[in-house]
């Protein structure tokens, strides 16, 4: 699948929700807003970049098709 | 006006390949700061060259290897390939853009194009226009800060109707007086209607841009090229320059006085001979405030073009080059700066909003008396934190910027932290807008 995470850091308002969900792919900033790991999502990783995905509050954070 | 000269080195062709003369968009020497009419342009390169279809100019082009002049030296033939690829695909037509909002205030080349050679400009928007078949052509300016630039595009305007020179009608617009409206995402958002600041891609504007259509945006030197190119062909572009790095350019270069000169160069033009011999304890700025500060005698022995700038971490840009003076703090003419790029922030993402009044203000610090040894590390830590996380290169380019100046001004910093400088002078070299204020309506 090879899919990878995505901020639009223009809708990003830093509510850190992803972070709480997907601690090994994403952390945050000493602001508060995420930093993403760039790599494609390991196996076993999709299901929890899902909801990590689909609990952004902005819809900021997004799956790409690598 | 600027002071505009050709060829201010000594012996071309002591090292330029081939038998290029310069400059080749400027007037020549001699013939003084005036515009060129329409006559006196014609009467110089010929008519314009029409292909009577779309593309063909794409393969000179190429074969030509011009890159984009401003800033990112992107190969030209690929953006025009894909709006017309973009175009074919999508059944769409598209619309070109002459990108002339030259933002950086330490370069005036643009500024000076447009006003000694505005039919040059206009020739390539036309040629640029026909190659990706758009029906719409948009000039797109800043207000010129000496010249009322705007009237003399309308003239040109005229002149070039009233003999039947166009085929696509070029509209004029104006950009907002901040250092982001000429970012091309800026850009089609402002000529939407909206605000000239960045917006997110993808999609590329080459694919999807102003009300949908496949957009070339080129800057207006770039397209002075092209219709240089159109009219003599690749292998005449290729006469001066490198065999990687081909044809000339606008530099806008600062010496110790601090008067901005305009003038067309090689690429691959060693900068000991834009800048003469290094002044020792000095340093040289190369590519503006998103550009990169270097110590003078490691300057002085590069050249003007990417292959040789790039493994000093910097890049040639639009031809910003900028002697600070030995008098001068670079410490503190870096803080001017850095201020300035923090409130140019169109502050829309987490990381630019928090990271550059950060920087700014430590960066402050750093040029006042007695910063705190942690003050450099903290520097170092937001301009890492910064970069790759905007949706422009707004963050990414204070932050080389940044970085540059902590390692080339080290020493200077040291002092800092002992309560003491070397600067001489307090006089402010580098030249900062002071128009800063940020409202809505500066935006639009």
């Amino acid at each position: 699948m090879n899919e990878k995470l995505l901020v639009n850091p223009i809708e990003c308002e830093g509510h850190g929700a992803c972070a709480e969900l997907l601690p090994e792919l994403i952390t945050l900033d000493e602001w508060g807003y995420p930093i993403v790991d760039p790599r494609p999502i390991g196996p076993g990783m999709e299901r929890h970049a899902r909801k990590a995905v689909s609990a952004c509050p902005t819809l900021a954070l997004r799956l790409l098709r690598g | 006006m600027t002071a505009v000269t050709s060829q201010e080195f000594s012996d071309p062709a002591s090292w330029v390949p081939g038998a290029g003369e310069l400059p080749r968009l400027l007037p020549p020497a001699g013939a003084g700061k005036q515009a060129q009419d329409l006559m006196t342009h014609l009467a110089r390169y010929g008519r314009l060259p029409y292909r009577e279809r779309t593309g063909t100019l794409i393969n000179d082009l190429e074969a030509a290897g011009l890159t984009g002049r401003g800033g990112a030296a992107f190969p030209v033939h690929r953006k025009l390939a894909a709006v017309l690829a973009a175009a074919d695909r999508r059944r769409k037509i598209p619309t070109v853009i002459a990108n002339g909002a030259e933002s950086e205030p330490a370069s005036d080349k643009d500024a000076t194009l447009l006003w000694l050679a505005p039919h040059l400009v206009l020739d390539g928007l036309q040629l640029a226009a026909e190659a990706v078949g758009a029906q719409t052509a948009i000039l797109y300016t800043h207000a010129d800060r000496e010249h009322d630039v705007g009237k003399r595009l309308q003239q040109a305007l005229r002149e070039r109707h009233a003999v039947g020179a166009d085929r696509v009608p070029v509209q004029l617009a104006l950009a907002p007086p901040r250092f982001l409206a000429g970012q091309e995402t800026a850009l089609v958002s402002h000529l939407a209607g909206g605000p000239a600041i960045p917006t997110f891609t993808p999609p590329r504007i080459t694919e999807r841009g102003l009300a949908g259509a496949p957009t070339l945006v080129q800057n207006v030197e770039t397209l002075a090229h092209l219709a240089l190119i159109a009219r003599r062909g690749p292998g005449w572009f290729r006469a001066v320059g490198t065999r990687h790095e081909p044809g000339s350019m606008l530099a806008t270069v600062r010496r110790a006085d601090g008067r901005p000169r305009i003038t067309e160069v090689p690429l691959g033009m060693p900068l000991r001979d834009l800048l003469g011999d290094p002044q020792p304890e000095s340093a040289v700025l190369i590519g503006g405030y998103h550009g990169t500060w270097l110590p003078a005698a490691r300057a002085a022995a590069l050249t003007l073009e990417n292959r040789s700038l790039e493994p000093a971490g910097a890049r040639v840009g639009a031809g910003i080059v900028i002697s600070l003076p030995a008098d001068r703090c670079g410490l503190v003419e870096t803080a001017n700066a850095v201020r300035y790029l923090a409130l140019e922030s169109a502050g829309q993402c987490g990381p630019c909003l928090n990271g550059l009044p950060r920087m700014a203000s430590a960066f402050a610090e750093l040029a006042g008396g007695r910063p705190r040894p942690q003050t450099r590390a903290d520097l170092e830590r937001w301009a890492g934190l910064v970069t790759g996380r905007g949706a422009c290169h707004h963050p990414d380019g204070t932050a080389r910027f940044v970085r540059s100046a902590l390692v080339t001004f080290a020493a200077e910093a040291d002092r800092h932290e002992r309560g003491r400088c070397s600067a001489t002078s307090a006089r402010p070299f580098l030249p900062i807008p002071t128009s800063s204020a940020r409202t809505a309506e500066d935006w639009t």
